[in-house]
């Protein structure tokens, strides 16, 4: 099987407009320039040695770090360390505050709509170490309760994990609300959030909510892969969970990935440059998209809130009768790249557990496409995709075995 | 998202995909059947149409449905072009292994779409023969491989259902 072969029958659409933001995505070739000296010009050295290569490897580790804990309002770098990655980040956060915690049980409440690298740490440590793993539900918008999280809050509660923005559905939930709720009744259980999906989508300011741990990741505005951050707040006691020479991490052995920091650092900055600005334009166009969508194309469900209360950058939504695999083929075909949640997609036969988790039944799961808008889409991006994804539903309902389109 | 296109396709795939043969319904079909359902994310529809020639049944006439993913799609139309004026008996005979060779191979979470496509052949094959009240020599009383595993994939799909919704409400 070559894929060689399989380029070369797909080739290259006369326009190509990319929406896998959520997956991963192209860099800008700003990002990449900042990069590119850290390769062989200065810094690359070992961040942790004392010679001019390594000096300069530690300046631009540090000043990101610097830069990052700047826009998340925290104290000062040293509460920002580095991983290479949000599943690594998400990871220590979860292994790291269970193996700090010196009675060896307790119990852990996360949402049911959390990313993976939450949950199956989670499940991990209930596996292997007997602690017991609560997954609140969420409505049908996604939001958690806080009601039904107080109930599942008590004096063994070690850790609550819960997601600003869902990666999926673009749930915004009210992380301040829900950390009060948790604290007011054990002020000591750690309080993690992913804000992998919320980090330069929406403003944060960690000591405003009171957070404890927060992850965030490069790729997800526009930055290298390889680069993820956990922001560990003062009162937290976490253990390494991987081992090895120590850099300048203490809680991340192995040498840091210097060239991709330095193109995290260049993301952070131009994201929080005219940051209102930008994301005004980007919800305009994701509101564009969402109304395109519902106009242009008959039986469509939007999974997640609608308006201020969902991500500016989300736009999914389920297309009944065809199954997601398909439409993510015949979109690539017309130069257009999304991401679904249908079962065919993922490596074990059940859809999405984030649509499943918000009432979505199998068949509408299956349907569902995700698009996530960056500043650099433009009106008539969004206008070619709406010509395309008419033409390519309406394709693929022309062959479905369901009904109505039979 | 949990999205995760697991393996490339094969140029054939993609080729079948963009372009399937015998897509729709047929108005003077002998027997429709289908394979898969709406939960699975996999369903294909088949409809043959039978006719008699020096009194054996062939296949005249085969179209297809198909509500899944590429590999789906694909396999049901190589089926479609493979079985087209064949025998019944001869027809019996093809495996979810011919269709998915002929299709240059598929990614090893993508068999269970050439089960399918041959399950609701063998579906077809079987129903008809029910509904003429006959049964000839070749066809086996007891299910084939891939009716077998088509059936299955349907049960499998309630019962992941059932374990979700009990696993989600679980605590501890």
């Amino acid at each position: 099987m070559s894929v060689k072969d399989l380029l070369k029958l797909h080739g290259k659409p006369i326009r190509e407009v990319y929406f896998d933001h959520e997956n991963s995505g192209w860099v800008p070739p700003e990002i990449v320039e900042a990069m590119l000296p850290y390769f062989n010009i200065k810094g690359y050295g070992h961040p942790s040695i004392t010679h001019k290569p390594g000096w300069e490897a530690y300046e631009v580790v540090y000043e990101t770090k610097e830069l990052v804990a700047k826009t998340l309002n925290a104290e000062n770098y040293e509460q920002i360390v580095f991983t290479h990655s949000g599943t690594e980040a998400n990871n220590l956060a979860i292994l790291g505050t269970v193996f700090a915690n010196k009675h060896g049980k307790g119990k852990i409440v996360v949402s049911a709509i959390e990313h993976l690298s939450v949950i199956f740490p989670a499940e991990w440590t209930r596996k292997n170490l007997g602690f017991k793993v609560v997954r609140i539900p969420v409505d049908e918008e996604g939001f958690v309760d806080p009601d039904i999280l107080a109930a599942y809050i008590d004096k063994d509660t070690i850790l609550v994990s819960i997601q600003m923005v869902n990666h999926e559905i673009g749930t915004i939930q009210p992380i301040k609300e829900l950390v009060k709720v948790v604290k007011d009744i054990n002020p000591n259980t750690i309080f993690h959030t992913d804000a992998a999906d919320a980090y330069g989508k929406i403003p944060i300011d960690v000591k405003e909510i009171n957070v404890d741990l927060l992850t965030i990741s490069s790729h997800k505005i526009l930055g290298p892969k390889g680069v993820g951050a956990l922001y560990v707040g003062p009162k937290v006691k976490l253990e390494s969970i991987i081992h090895g020479q120590l850099s300048t991490e203490k809680l991340w052995p192995g040498v840091e990935n210097v060239p991709a920091i330095a193109g995290f650092k260049k993301a952070v900055e131009l994201t929080f440059t005219s940051f209102e600005k930008n994301i005004s334009k980007i919800r305009k166009l994701r509101d564009k998209l969402l109304k395109g969508i519902i106009n242009n194309i008959p039986d469509v469900l939007v999974n997640g809130p609608l308006g201020d209360k969902r991500s500016p950058d989300n736009v999914n939504t389920s297309f009944l009768y065809v199954e997601g695999e398909a439409v993510t083929v015949e979109l690539s075909l017309r130069g257009m790249y999304v991401s679904s949640g249908s079962a065919c997609t993922s490596r074990i036969l059940e859809p999405s557990h984030v649509l499943l988790a918000i009432g979505r039944k199998h068949e509408e799961a299956h349907g569902s496409i995700l698009f996530k808008i960056t500043r650099y889409h433009t009106d008539e991006d969004i206008e070619y995709a709406l010509e395309q994804l008419t033409e390519a539903i309406g394709r693929l309902r022309e062959i479905s075995a369901l009904k109505p389109y039979k | 998202m949990s999205t995760r296109i697991p393996l490339p396709y094969t140029p054939k795939v993609l080729e079948l995909f963009k372009n399937p043969k015998n897509v729709g319904s047929l108005s003077d079909a002998s027997i429709v059947a289908k394979a898969g359902s709406p939960a699975c994310g996999d369903m294909i529809r088949l409809y043959l149409k039978v006719s008699k020639k020096n009194n054996e049944d062939y296949i005249e006439k085969i179209t297809f449905e198909s509500y899944g993913c590429a590999a789906n799609i694909a396999a049901a139309s190589i089926l479609t072009e493979m079985v087209k004026g064949k025998k019944m008996s001869e027809a019996w005979k093809i495996t979810w292994k011919q269709i998915a060779d002929e299709l240059g191979g598929l990614p090893p979470i993508k068999f269970h779409c050439s089960i399918l496509a041959v399950g609701a052949l063998k579906r077809a094959i079987r129903a008809y023969y029910t509904k003429q009240g006959k049964h000839p020599p070749w066809l086996p009383k007891s299910l084939s491989l891939e009716e077998k595993q088509t059936m299955e994939e349907e049960e499998l799909i309630e019962k992941l259902y059932s374990k979700y919704l009990k696993y989600n409400t679980k605590t501890g």
